[in-house]
């Protein structure tokens, strides 16, 4: 019989723990145990017979670091090769009657993924994928992997093991004693993800002992429609007299297992401290047990690297403000790589209370693809939401999806053959929630019946594909009453078909409906109320709207959906205050803006400054605001600074809340040409190897303030990046950042790099080792103790550019 | 003896020590609110994990012997003379530490400072609770906590501690190529257990040699 066709009948016994009885047999500290496959093989055979004897139906080969890191590709294959005779041999040797596999044991990389480690995402997948090919060239009937802490890393080895072979795959996560793993991920979050990536078991082991993995357990049960895995430890470790003990032994630890087992686990097994008298018992005590059946739960769910998010009865907010689309300033930004404005619509909105991010970046003189990778990494980074990809390009949508730390939703598919055939195949490869517009072919039928038939063709194309119904969000396409009054009773009443008829969830563009008219909030704002009482489940809305956000607790209030209506109450206040004016200015005319504008920034109050800036700009050009009222500010706490009677975070808080300032006049001017046409370029980087960027950010954050053209690298930057960009760009000015004496060395190199290709450039040099000694020693044209020093340099390096003449909008210089 | 995790409760914050860290003599109002606000942010989103090993110790000359490795140091061998015995640990604040701070170094470079400060305070409060702990368990005073890097001790006898720990299936704590830790607001160092009592961490900075530091405490 073959696992998978075990597994849908059975409960499954796997091992128990193999590293603690190396250790007891003679494994030294730190001694890789993958190699006593080779060295001691009679041992680790023992071991795995002994597991079978006590009634095992899968023992996981001894490879749990069997990886190309830790191992040259030889060494890899023999270990490898051994290991799936070892347990083989122990398979033959057993005369214990169950059914009998050997599984390839998979364990964690050893490496955090980038960006808060540096093992890239496709580094990873390419590294398990090696082992994976290795051992299903050796014979693995399945394959576990295991103990991952991490959820990114975890999608790297799943992904790495459906892609190269067909055989059933287990993923085990180590959770903490907070119920999550280590990168934040909670159970319920680990099963969107890992259902949506095709797994076909998953569940717990390690770190914990069965009575603390309880509560995971429970909510993998809640929430998995494939079976759960339990291997927990055998308690914690001790120390007793120098030996390590575990406090779990083995009749409690049977009884806790056996009882979970009853709850619906259906593959149990042992981890760290376990050993097979503890798979003799538990196997003896659930012996009689009929085994609890695995129901679809019907949950249609996303997730990010922390929580997943439920399409229930709870309406679901998805913000929009992440797209170009009529928005200059968005567009600016895409078009100058600006990430950060990028981020900080993803933050705003998360603080105003949305659910998902629709993330659409799609501009037609960018490249899309590697647009939304970069966003979609950078978003996934610092913002916990689960994402919407919202693209209509094939690869991008496909790179997004391959990268994204989670289950997404997929923003869209159609009715149209061409549009499913394409979206599909990559809802069922990398999983996610689709929505799916009713139209095809034939566009969008007027009324409510054609666009439910539509429905019905998507969801018989999408089982084809083997994507479930859950997996499905109907849009039936909110369509402006401006040009057809009908038009939203007809996008409602093919909702409430939908919902009934069908069952399943919906989302809608809400927006759309009120295109063309005035104060489209007013209408917005109804439509969404109206729609969610015919059953939306998610919309994708403008989260800054008051009117929408009063909607959506309202709502929630009226329906039961808010406990105590302690939500409302909690934001009723705030309601009031969205629609007043943001921030009241006590002085009245120009004058005394300016010198409250200077006060501002002084004083580093950053939303003041962006308000009295967009107040200034009516009557005063912006050139005058920059040259008059905030350079000069800033020079105040500049000298400051230098005169150490100002700190750091002080002068930090001025330059942002000078920045907030150049933002409105950067939105006041975005679209009008005037793009940056002669401002200097200073391109930085924190060196390869270097992945300190907070002074790096300090200095461009300064130097942008002072009308610097900054092109921020990043961090870890290769050394032919860097000369790349300067040379491209053909950079007159170059910073180059290192917090370790290690990484000097990868400065030194690139500034000698630098000076054969771009002999132009003024490189300057800064960082926690860096000397004034050090930097001459190593070439630069110029050792920088702080941002304010580099400031300096880049003014004098361009005399002739003077510091009136760089202007951050990008105004003409008076030179 | 195998190696041993611990979490930790949050040990107190230390405001003036964060400030420190931050590059700040004093501070005025729109700096503590500042730092309120961060500490606000910070304090439910950190974990305080900690493994670590007992190992016996036998130094000849400037070779330090753990027996499960060996560590060639004369600064090292200096600071455990004298000591049988010596643990070795690894401690973290977790990768949510991380993500505050590359958050702000995009969004406000200001709070990313504080969060970079918070962050190397955290660590440090959690190391001082850790070898509290340990005195107390051990009936023993400790040697000054040293770390790879320090003196002549080479940074890549991080490669051993961290494997000798186990320490990313331990607390997650990862080396990258430039044996920098990711998260990287963690912490490896030798601990030498010993008799005669030596300083507290608040006068750490009497006992060390670069008397040009900027964060150097003026205690």
């Amino acid at each position: 019989m073959n696992f998978s066709a075990y597994l849908k009948k059975n409960i499954v016994y796997l091992d128990g723990g193999m590293g603690t009885l190396l250790q007891e047999r003679g494994l030294t500290v730190g001694e890789r145990p993958e190699r006593w496959n080779l060295t001691h093989a009679e041992t680790i055979t023992e071991i795995h017979k002994a597991y079978f004897d006590a009634g095992s139906n899968v023992v996981c080969t001894n490879t749990f670091g069997a990886n190309a890191l830790k191992f040259s590709e030889t060494e890899l294959e023999e270990i490898i090769k051994a290991a799936f005779e070892n347990a083989k041999t122990a398979r033959a040797q057993s005369i214990a009657p169950q059914e009998k596999f050997v599984a390839l044991d998979i364990g964690p990389s050893g490496k955090l993924l980038r960006p808060y480690g540096d093992l890239d995402f496709e580094d990873a997948v390419a590294l398990f994928a090696k082992t994976v090919r290795l051992g299903v060239k050796y014979g693995a009937d399945l394959i576990l992997i295991e103990t991952m802490n991490d959820s990114y890393e975890t999608k790297a080895a799943l992904l790495a093991a459906k892609e190269n072979c067909d055989l059933p795959v287990l993923v085990s996560n180590a959770y903490g004693e907070d119920g999550k793993l280590m990168t934040g991920a909670t159970p319920a979050a680990m099963v969107a993800m890992l259902e949506g990536l095709g797994v076909d078991a998953l569940g717990a082991n390690c770190s914990l002992g069965p009575k603390q993995l309880r509560g995971v357990v429970e909510e993998l049960l809640e929430n998995a429609s494939v079976p759960v895995l339990l291997k927990p430890n055998a308690g914690l470790p001790r120390s007793v007299d120098g030996k390590t003990v575990f406090d779990v032994t083995a009749e409690e630890f049977s009884d806790e297992v056996a009882a979970l087992i009853q709850k619906g686990v259906r593959v149990v097994g042992g981890c760290c401290g376990t050993t097979p008298e503890y798979i003799r018992m538990l196997a003896e005590k659930a012996k009689e047990y009929t085994p609890v059946p695995v129901l679809d739960k019907n949950i249609t769910v996303v997730s990010s690297y922390t929580h997943a998010v439920k399409f229930g009865d709870s309406p679901v907010l998805i913000g929009e403000r992440i797209n170009p689309t009529g928005k200059k300033r968005f567009k600016q930004a895409l078009k100058e790589n600006d990430i950060n404005y990028i981020l900080s619509e993803g933050v705003e909105q998360q603080e105003r209370g949305v659910h998902v991010l629709d993330v659409n970046v799609g501009l037609p003189e960018i490249d899309e693809p590697e647009m939304l990778k970069t966003v979609v990494c950078e978003l996934q980074a610092v913002i916990d939401l689960p994402l919407q990809i919202d693209t209509s390009d094939i690869a991008a949508m496909e790179i997004a999806l391959r990268r994204y730390n989670g289950k997404a939703v997929v923003n869209s598919v159609n009715g149209k053959k061409e549009s499913m055939e394409a979206v599909f195949p990559l809802a069922k490869k990398y999983g996610g929630v689709v929505v799916a517009l009713t139209l095809d072919e034939n566009g969008i039928p007027e009324n409510a019946g054609g666009r439910v038939e539509i429905a019905e063709k998507i969801l018989k194309t999408a089982e084809r594909y083997g994507i479930e119904k859950k997996n499905i969000v109907f849009d039936t396409l909110a369509m402006t009453i401006s040009a057809d009054t009908s038009a939203a009773t007809a996008t409602l009443t093919a909702l409430k078909r939908i919902k009934n008829e069908l069952g399943c969830r919906t989302s809608l563009g809400v927006s759309n409906v009120s295109f063309g008219l005035p104060n489209r909030d007013a209408v917005n704002s109804t439509f969404f109320a109206l729609a969610l009482e015919n059953g939306l489940s998610a919309a994708i809305m403008n989260p800054y709207s008051a009117d929408m956000m009063k909607t959506y607790y309202t709502y929630k209030a009226l329906k039961g959906l808010d406990e105590n209506c302690s939500e409302y109450i909690e934001k009723a206040a705030s309601f009031a205050a969205v629609v007043s004016a943001p921030i009241t200015i006590e002085p009245t005319n120009a004058e005394a803006f300016k010198s409250e504008l200077q006060r501002a920034v002084i004083k580093g109050f950053k939303e003041k400054a962006g308000a009295i800036t967009k107040e200034l700009l009516n009557s005063v050009p912006p050139l005058e605001i920059v040259n008059q009222e905030i350079i000069p500010a800033l020079n105040v706490v500049g000298e400051g600074f230098e005169k150490k009677t100002v700190y750091l975070p002080q002068l930090l808080m001025s330059a942002e809340a000078a920045k907030s300032a150049f933002e409105e006049i950067k939105s006041a001017v975005a679209g009008e040409g005037s793009k940056s046409v002669q401002k200097a370029t200073f391109v930085i980087a924190t060196v390869q190897g270097d992945i300190h960027d907070i002074g790096k950010n300090i200095v461009k954050l300064l130097l942008e303030n002072y009308g610097f053209d900054v092109v921020d690298l990043g961090k870890d930057v290769p050394i032919e990046r860097i000369v790349e960009t300067v040379v491209e760009r053909r950079a007159p000015l170059v910073g180059l950042s290192a917090l370790m004496t290690t990484t000097v060395p990868a400065m030194e190199e690139t500034i000698k790099r630098l000076r054969i290709a771009a002999p132009w450039s003024k490189i300057v040099v800064g960082g926690a080792v860096l000397t004034q000694e050090y930097a001459d020693k190593i070439g630069a044209d110029k050792y920088a103790k702080d941002a304010m020093e580099t400031v300096r340099f880049a003014e004098r390096a361009f005399g002739k550019f003077s510091r009136k003449g760089l202007s951050p909008q990008g105004n003409k210089l008076d030179e | 003896m195998s190696v041993v995790t611990k979490t930790y409760q949050a040990p107190p914050f230390c405001e003036r020590e964060i400030l420190r860290y931050a590059g700040c003599k004093t501070a005025n109002e729109e700096t503590l609110s500042l730092l309120a606000s961060c500490l606000e942010e910070v304090k439910e989103k950190l974990v305080y994990k900690v493994c670590y090993r007992e190992f016996s110790l036998r130094i000849s000359a400037d070779i330090c012997d753990f027996g499960a490795f060996r560590v060639r140091s004369t600064h090292l061998a200096r600071n455990l003379a004298g000591c049988e015995k010596a643990i070795v640990f690894a401690a973290t604040v977790g990768v949510e530490m991380d993500r505050l701070i590359a958050k702000y170094g995009r969004l406000a470079p200001s709070k990313a400072l504080v969060m970079q400060a918070i962050g190397a305070e955290r660590i440090e409060a959690l190391c001082d609770a850790f070898c509290e702990d340990i005195k107390q368990e051990k009936r023993t005073a400790l040697k000054p906590r040293f770390g790879a890097g320090y003196g002549d001790l080479p940074l890549d006898t991080q490669k051993q501690i961290v494997a000798v720990l186990d320490c990313p299936k331990r607390i997650g704590v990862c080396l990258n190529e430039s044996m920098l830790m990711s998260p990287s607001k963690s912490v490896t160092a030798f601990l030498g257990l010993t008799h005669t009592v030596y300083a507290t961490s608040a006068q750490k900075c009497v006992f060390c040699d670069k008397k040009d530091c900027g964060f150097r405490s003026e205690q």
